[in-house]
Parts: structure tokens; C-alpha cells; sequence
């Protein structure tokens, strides 16, 4: 019956998605208030039925309803309870439900705090919104329906894969969602003002906050999956290029692009038509990564089903989704009349400077994640593009990009005094060159690379550093009114400066963490020792244990640096029956500097294979993406976007709505 | 500087900044794709040794030999008409097993041996690469209820 209501309550929310993308689209352009009314009601009762659909889906879960085959597939009465919840979106049918449960979520805090803005430009906006919802509505009930009943009821299910059973991963999905459903506000903005013909400060100042809170939760996805691969896969990686992990990263490269030159935008009416093209394709790159890592074509963890139906459904979806709105960009994009003029050295010509790297970064990524793709689609070789591709190519283009963004925010608007900046940048360019070559010293092996990353690293810190105490002018003035000054910046300052320093700090970590790690495999039987930079890990014993739904051999290490104990570090290799699935877990000590990690492999002879890793500054890695979350946030808090944003056309809008 | 000038910059700027990328992208192609072989196709081209590739298939059964260091292992991938030894020393990963299909990076020597450098056993159990699906049809030895993710519970 839960399942019955579940379906049901889709298939009306696909019917208001239908009305809400029609009505108010041609209510709007035949100027019928009625018809623009739709909207609203419709974004709040959609939102409300895929929240049904979704809780009876979540309730199935959490009871084990087997009779309903997604949750016979994917989850097992043994499961704890948490991953009995993370179980409903951890499969393609109920991803594809919590995916369009937060599209309607942002639809409805639209119709519902979208009150100042001008009512067609709100009616156009929800309008994009209900078509995407109404295409992947369609998708669900036609090919998806996590809702099917299976006959004969089997006695248990097959349990959720156990390498998702971790709390990082049951959380890493729906962050990530909330990054890629939430570009799709800025997609139907650009829509929007694109049959509107016109894009205007406040209409940036719209959309800033919605990427800006995409961008955020897309940042900590990332990271949550980077660090569950570290410490699930068993080999300390965080990061492999996998097609799956740039799926998510090319969303996030255009996003970051989008969010500058937005500024650009709102600040000096300039880049409008790039700004919307860069909306478009940010959103383009979330719908094509949530279906690359979906649909199966790419195998992974994540692809859960290889279905010729749904690749076909999913093809036209993206081709109307991205062709239409590419089509109508050329057609509508040469109307938008670009203001500010600016010359090069100027804070502008930074940004599109930034976006232009951030841009053809994100594009050597695509080439490299989709060319296999495309060559095997051919009948050509088969191949694959590992990290030395993306080696040779991304990283060179975003090195002069940190340069920049070290000096370009030194930079004024409109015209710029390039010599000044570097002037005040002296200092910078002195602390990064002494710490590289400090660690040049001190460090007994490296390349030429990892001293540039570090260089690179303590540039941008640095210089992020310099440009906030010029704001406060710190130690030009009484440190009293550096105060009052500091107390007066808005949090969008603050929130740059922390999201950069974040990022010199995310550097860091890729850059030590790459150069220095060090790693030790060997067999070692109860008794053994091995010797890790200074560590000494002896091998206790290994005995069996028993988790909630898993045996497991346990290693117990017994951790000594100069004789004094520093950590008992127990490592597990667990066997989960229901899918005879053994999993790695690893053991890590860290002390934010380092972590020491420790992994359990198969019995040899009357010995263990052991892998024990020296990982230096990886906590730096994922603190610094959470430092970057964070200064999203405190700028996302700023002022500006909490007192109604656009006042342009206030008094219009609240004229349109008495005269309503 | 007028304002088509101006723009005239920019495309030249943006031109050029372009064909580095591309450049760079040729270059990294060039250098790092790495082809995906069956035994099979080894054995019938000719493939050069140093270069590095992917060999793909099944886990012969009986064929893992593991040596005296605990580490080196020796085992052969099969798509049930040719096999190819491979040698390689590390932690296997978990759901390696004979039998099953793996997928090894490395290269070749000049004995015929392959060097691996990485096995890839992926994250299901059932779970079978496509490549390898594809070498096993190609070799005339897939079978069509082997699928690769059965679907449904256990009965």
C-alpha cells in the first residue's frame, strides 16, 4: 500500500511539473497574471508529492519491505538502521527520487522567496524549473520506478554493496545532489533572462547566492567522497581521476568560473552573455555527470544497473536539455548589450582571466573523461586515460591561475595599477620562495614539482593574506581602527579571503601529501616489526570479531616512536556474508600534520600482508575543502542577500502584484 | 584603445591561450592512452613491449602462485581461448579471485610475460568489467547467462 501511494503521489507531481512548466512560460509572455499565478502552487504542491513519494520510499526502507524489488536488492533486514535510511538513495531508482526531491525543494524556496523579484521574470524561472522536474519525473515513473512490486516476496534482500555501508558515503550523495540541483537555479535563471532578452545587476545578484550555495555543497561532496575513497579503498588515494570522480569535478570547475564572473556581472554589467553561457553549462555538466555516473555507462561503485532503455532516455533528455538551451543562447545571446568597459589589468580582466583557465581546465577534463567514452561508441579501441593525462594537462593550466588569483584581488576595477599590486605582493613572492626553498633543505627527497607547490601554495596564502590586511590597513593605521575597519568589511570579503586561504591550504596538502608519503608492504607475522619514518608498528596479533553485520580478522599494532608508545592503531578486513563482499578498513591515526595508516591484507603462509603508510599533510587536503566550504558560507551570510537583494524594480513588482 | 580593438586582444588572447590547451591535451594523448588489450588480441598483434596497456579477462583457476616474499604474485588471464602470464608484486585487491575478471595495467616483456603494475578487481563481487564481457564475446567463449549484474534477490 506505501508503495502504491509512493507511485501514485510521482505520477502527480510529474502532472504539476507539466502544468508548472507550461502555465506560467505562456501566461508570462501573453501577460496573463492568472496564468503566471500557477506557479507558485504548483512549485509548493510538486515539492510536497515528491516528499511523499520520497518518505514512503525511506519508510520501505526502514521496515524492509522486500516485496518492493529496489529494496530487495539493496538492502537486507540485518542492515543498521543508518544504512537502512542511506540505502533508500544508494541505487539508481531512489537517487534519481532524492534528486528530484531537492529540484523541487529549490523550486519551491523560489515560489515561496521569490517575492521581490519581478513576476515574470519568477514565472519564467519556475517554469525551467518544472520542465527539468517534469523530464526527470518522466525518466523515474517511465524506466526508473523504485515503487515495483516483485513476486514471489523473498525472504531477505541483497543487501546495500558494503562499501557504501560507511557514514562518509551515506551523506557524500546528497550533498553532492544539493551542488548539482542547485546550478539548476542559475540554469533557469540564464533560461529565463534569455527570453527575456535582458540581464541587469540585480538579476546577478538573483543568482549569485544560489550558486554560491550550489558551489558550497558540490565543495563539501566532493571532499566527503575524496576522504571516504581515502580511507575505504584501502590504498590511502583520495583521488585517481576516475571518471566517476570528474563527473562531479567538472560541474564544480564551471561553477567556480560562474561564481566569479557573476561578480563580474552584478558588480559592473559586464560578461552578461558569458555569465549565462557558463550558467548553461554548469548545469549541463551536473545533468551529464549525474547520468554518467548513473547510468552504468562508466563502471564504478556508483553505476548500479546497464540498462538500454534508460541510456536512451537519458541521451534525448540531455540533448533537448542542453541542445535547447544551447539553441536558444545563439539565438538570444548577441540581444544581451554588455555595460561596463574595462580594460585588461583590471579586477574584471582577472576574473576572465580566472574563468577562461577554469574553463579550458574543465574542458581538458571533459575530453579526457568522455574521448574513451566516445571511441568505444564508435567501434574504435578500447582505452582509457589515467591521471598522467590529467597530469600533463589541468595541472599546467591551473598553475598561472593561482598566480592570478594571488594578485587579482590586489586589483581596482575598470583600470588597475598592475606595478602597485605586484608592488604590495613583494612580500608574497619572498615568503613562498624562502618556504620553498626551506622545505628544498630540510626535506631529503623531492622534484622540482612538489618545491612549486609549495611555493605555489604559500604564494596564494600569502598574498590572500596581504590583500585582507591592506583592507583593514593593518599596521598603517592604529590597530584599534584596523578593528573598526575589520568589524565594518562585509562577509563576502571575509568569505573570499577565507575560501582562498582554504584553497592555499588544499595545495598544501595535494602537494606534500603526493611528494612525501611514504609507504611500506610487507608480510609480518605476530611479533614483527616494521620501521615507517620514525614509527615503529609491531604487529600484536590478529584475532577474529564480529561487527553488526559483518565477521572480521582484526590486527591489532602497537605503535612506538623511540621507545614510547604513541598509538594502538586496529585495522580490520571484514567479510560481509550476504554478498561474500571482503572490504578493507583501515586504521588511521592522524594529529593534523600527518596521518599514520594502517591496512589488514590476506593470510600468507603463517603471516600477514600489511600495508602501512606514512601520509603527510593529508589532513591539510580535506580541512582546507572544509575551510573552503566554510568562507562559501560566511559570504553566503553577507548582508546584501539577506535584505531582499534586488531593489531595481521592488516598487514594480509590489505594483504588478496589487494590480494582480 | 577602441572597443574593437579591444576585443580583437581578447580573441587573440583567448586564441592562443586555446591552442596551448590543445597542444597540451594532444600531447598528454599521445603519451598516456593507454590501450585495452584481450589475451587474445595480444597474441594476434603485435603489441610493443614498454608500451604501457591494459590487459583484461578471467582469473585462470589454479593459476595464482604466490612466491616465497609474500608479495610477488603469478597468475594468468584468460578469455577462455589464449592466456597471458602475468607477474606482479603488491596487495591484491580484495575481490580479486580466480576465476572472476580483473583487468591488469602494465606492460609487456619480451618473454611474453605481462608486468603489472596495478590490478583492478572491482567492487562487486558478481561484478564483471565490460571490457572483459566484450574480450570473453569476442573470443566466442561468453556465455549469455553469465550477465554481468544479476538481477533480482537470490531465490
Amino acid at each position: 500500500m506505501i508503495a502504491e501511494i509512493g507511485h501514485f503521489a510521482l505520477g502527480l507531481a510529474l502532472i504539476l511539473a507539466c502544468a508548472q512548466a507550461f502555465f506560467p512560460l505562456a501566461g508570462a509572455a501573453r501577460g496573463r497574471v492568472l496564468w503566471m499565478n500557477v506557479a507558485e502552487p504548483a512549485a509548493v504542491g510538486q515539492f510536497a508529492f515528491v516528499a511523499v513519494a520520497f518518505a514512503c520510499l525511506t519508510y520501505l526502507y526502514i521496515v524492509s519491505d522486500f516485496s518492493v524489488a529496489t529494496v530487495a536488492e539493496n538492502s537486507n533486514s540485518a542492515l543498521p538502521l543508518l544504512y537502512k535510511i542511506a540505502g533508500t538513495w544508494g541505487n539508481h531508482e531512489g537517487s534519481m527520487v532524492l534528486w528530484v526531491l531537492i529540484l523541487s525543494l529549490f523550486g519551491m524556496s523560489v515560489a515561496l522567496f521569490g517575492g521581490n523579484l519581478p513576476p515574470q521574470l519568477r514565472a519564467r524561472v519556475l517554469s525551467v524549473q518544472g520542465m527539468i522536474a517534469a523530464g526527470f519525473l518522466l525518466f523515474i515513473v517511465l524506466t526508473s520506478n523504485p515503487f515495483l512490486r516483485l513476486v514471489p516476496v523473498p525472504a531477505n534482500g541483497r543487501d546495500l554493496n558494503p562499501l557504501l555501508q560507511d557514514p562518509g558515503l551515506a551523506f557524500h550523495p546528497p550533498f553532492l545532489y544539493l551542488g548539482y540541483v542547485g546550478f539548476s537555479m542559475a540554469f533557469s535563471f540564464a533560461i529565463a533572462a534569455l527570453i527575456e532578452g535582458r540581464v541587469d545587476a540585480a538579476w546577478a545578484r538573483w543568482v549569485r547566492p544560489w550558486t554560491l550555495a550550489a558551489w558550497c555543497f558540490l565543495t563539501l561532496g566532493i571532499a566527503m567522497g575524496s576522504w571516504w575513497s581515502y580511507y575505504t579503498l584501502g590504498w590511502g588515494g583520495w583521488w585517481a581521476w576516475d571518471p566517476v570522480e570528474n563527473a562531479s569535478f567538472m560541474p564544480w570547475l564551471a561553477g567556480t568560473a560562474l561564481l566569479h564572473s557573476a561578480i563580474v556581472t552584478e558588480k559592473r554589467d559586464a560578461l552578461k552573455s558569458w555569465t549565462i553561457l557558463l550558467a548553461i553549462l554548469t548545469f549541463s555538466l551536473s545533468l551529464i555527470g549525474t547520468f554518467l555516473v548513473r547510468s552504468g555507462v562508466l563502471t564504478s561503485v556508483h553505476s548500479f544497473a546497464n540498462d538500454p532503455a534508460r541510456g536512451l532516455f537519458i541521451l534525448l533528455l540531455l540533448g533537448v536539455a542542453i541542445g535547447g538551451s544551447l539553441f536558444l543562447y545563439a539565438l538570444r545571446a548577441p540581444r544581451l548589450k554588455s555595460g561596463g568597459l574595462f580594460s585588461a589589468i583590471s579586477r574584471e580582466g582577472s576574473l576572465v582571466l580566472n574563468n577562461f583557465l577554469l574553463a579550458v581546465g574543465a574542458a581538458t577534463v571533459f575530453i579526457g573523461t568522455l574521448y574513451p567514452l566516445f571511441l568505444d561508441s564508435i567501434g574504435g579501441d578500447k582505452v582509457s586515460v589515467g591521471p598522467p593525462y590529467f597530469n600533463a594537462t589541468f595541472v599546467p593550466l591551473m598553475v598561472p591561475m593561482i598566480l592570478v588569483m594571488g594578485i587579482g584581488p590586489m586589483l581596482s576595477w575598470k583600470r588597475a595599477d598592475l606595478a602597485g599590486a605586484l608592488s604590495r605582493l613583494k612580500l608574497a613572492a619572498a615568503v613562498s620562495i624562502v618556504v620553498a626553498f626551506a622545505a628544498f633543505i630540510f626535506a631529503t627527497h623531492g622534484s622540482v614539482l612538489a618545491y612549486g607547490g609549495i611555493a605555489l601554495a604559500m604564494w596564494l596564502l600569502a598574498a590572500t593574506l596581504i590583500e585582507f590586511a591592506d583592507r583593514i590597513r593593518l599596521f598603517r593605521v592604529d590597530w584599534r581602527d584596523s578593528l573598526r575597519r575589520a568589524a565594518a568589511l562585509p562577509r563576502a570579503a571575509y568569505g573570499m579571503t577565507i575560501a582562498h586561504a582554504g584553497l592555499a591550504i588544499v595545495i598544501a596538502g595535494i602537494t606534500v601529501s603526493s611528494a612525501w608519503r611514504i609507504e611500506s608492504i610487507q608480510v609480518m607475522r605476530p611479533g614483527d616489526s616494521v620501521n615507517v619514518a620514525g614509527y615503529t608498528f609491531t604487529l600484536n596479533g590478529v584475532t577474529e570479531t564480529q561487527g553488526p553485520n559483518y565477521t572480521a580478522n582484526q590486527a591489532r599494532f602497537t605503535v612506538t616512536q623511540d621507545g614510547k608508545p604513541v598509538a594502538v592503531m586496529l585495522p580490520e578486513k571484514r567479510l560481509y556474508p550476504v554478498q561474500g563482499m571482503p572490504i578493507t578498513a583501515a586504521a588511521i591515526r592522524t594529529n593534523g600534520l600527518f596521518d599514520l595508516y594502517a591496512t589488514l591484507g590476506d593470510k600468507t603462509g603463517d603471516g600477514w600482508t600489511t600495508r602501512i603508510y606514512f601520509n603527510p599533510l593529508i589532513p591539510w587536503l580535506f580541512g582546507g575543502a572544509v575551510i573552503m566550504f566554510l568562507g562559501g558560507l560566511v559570504s553566503l551570510s553577507d548582508r546584501r542577500y539577506r535584505i531582499g537583494a534586488p531593489t531595481r524594480k521592488r516598487a514594480l513588482a509590489a505594483g504588478a502584484r496589487a494590480s494582480a | 584603445m577602441t572597443r574593437k580593438r579591444r576585443r580583437l586582444y581578447f580573441l587573440l588572447f583567448g586564441m592562443a591561450g586555446l591552442g596551448i590547451a590543445v597542444a597540451l591535451v594532444l600531447a598528454a594523448f599521445r603519451d598516456n592512452l593507454v590501450f585495452f588489450y584481450s589475451p587474445s588480441e595480444i597474441l594476434a598483434k603485435h603489441v610493443a613491449p614498454d608500451r604501457r596497456i591494459r590487459v583484461g579477462g578471467l582469473v585462470e583457476e589454479g593459476s595464482l602462485v604466490k612466491k616465497a616474499d609474500g608479495l610477488t604474485v603469478t597468475f594468468r588471464i584468460t578469455d577462455r581461448a589464449h592466456e597471458i602470464p602475468v607477474t606482479y608484486k603488491g596487495a591484491l585487491p580484495d575481490l580479486f579471485r580466480e576465476g572472476q575478471g580483473v583487468v591488469a595495467e602494465g606492460h609487456l616483456r619480451a618473454n611474453g610475460n605481462f608486468q603489472a603494475s596495478e590490478v583492478l578487481a572491482k567492487h562487486d563481487e558478481k561484478y564483471m568489467p565490460p571490457e572483459v564481457v566484450k574480450a570473453l564475446k569476442k573470443a566466442g567463449r561468453w556465455k549469455e547467462n553469465e550477465s554481468t549484474m544479476p538481477k533480482g534477490p537470490p531465490s
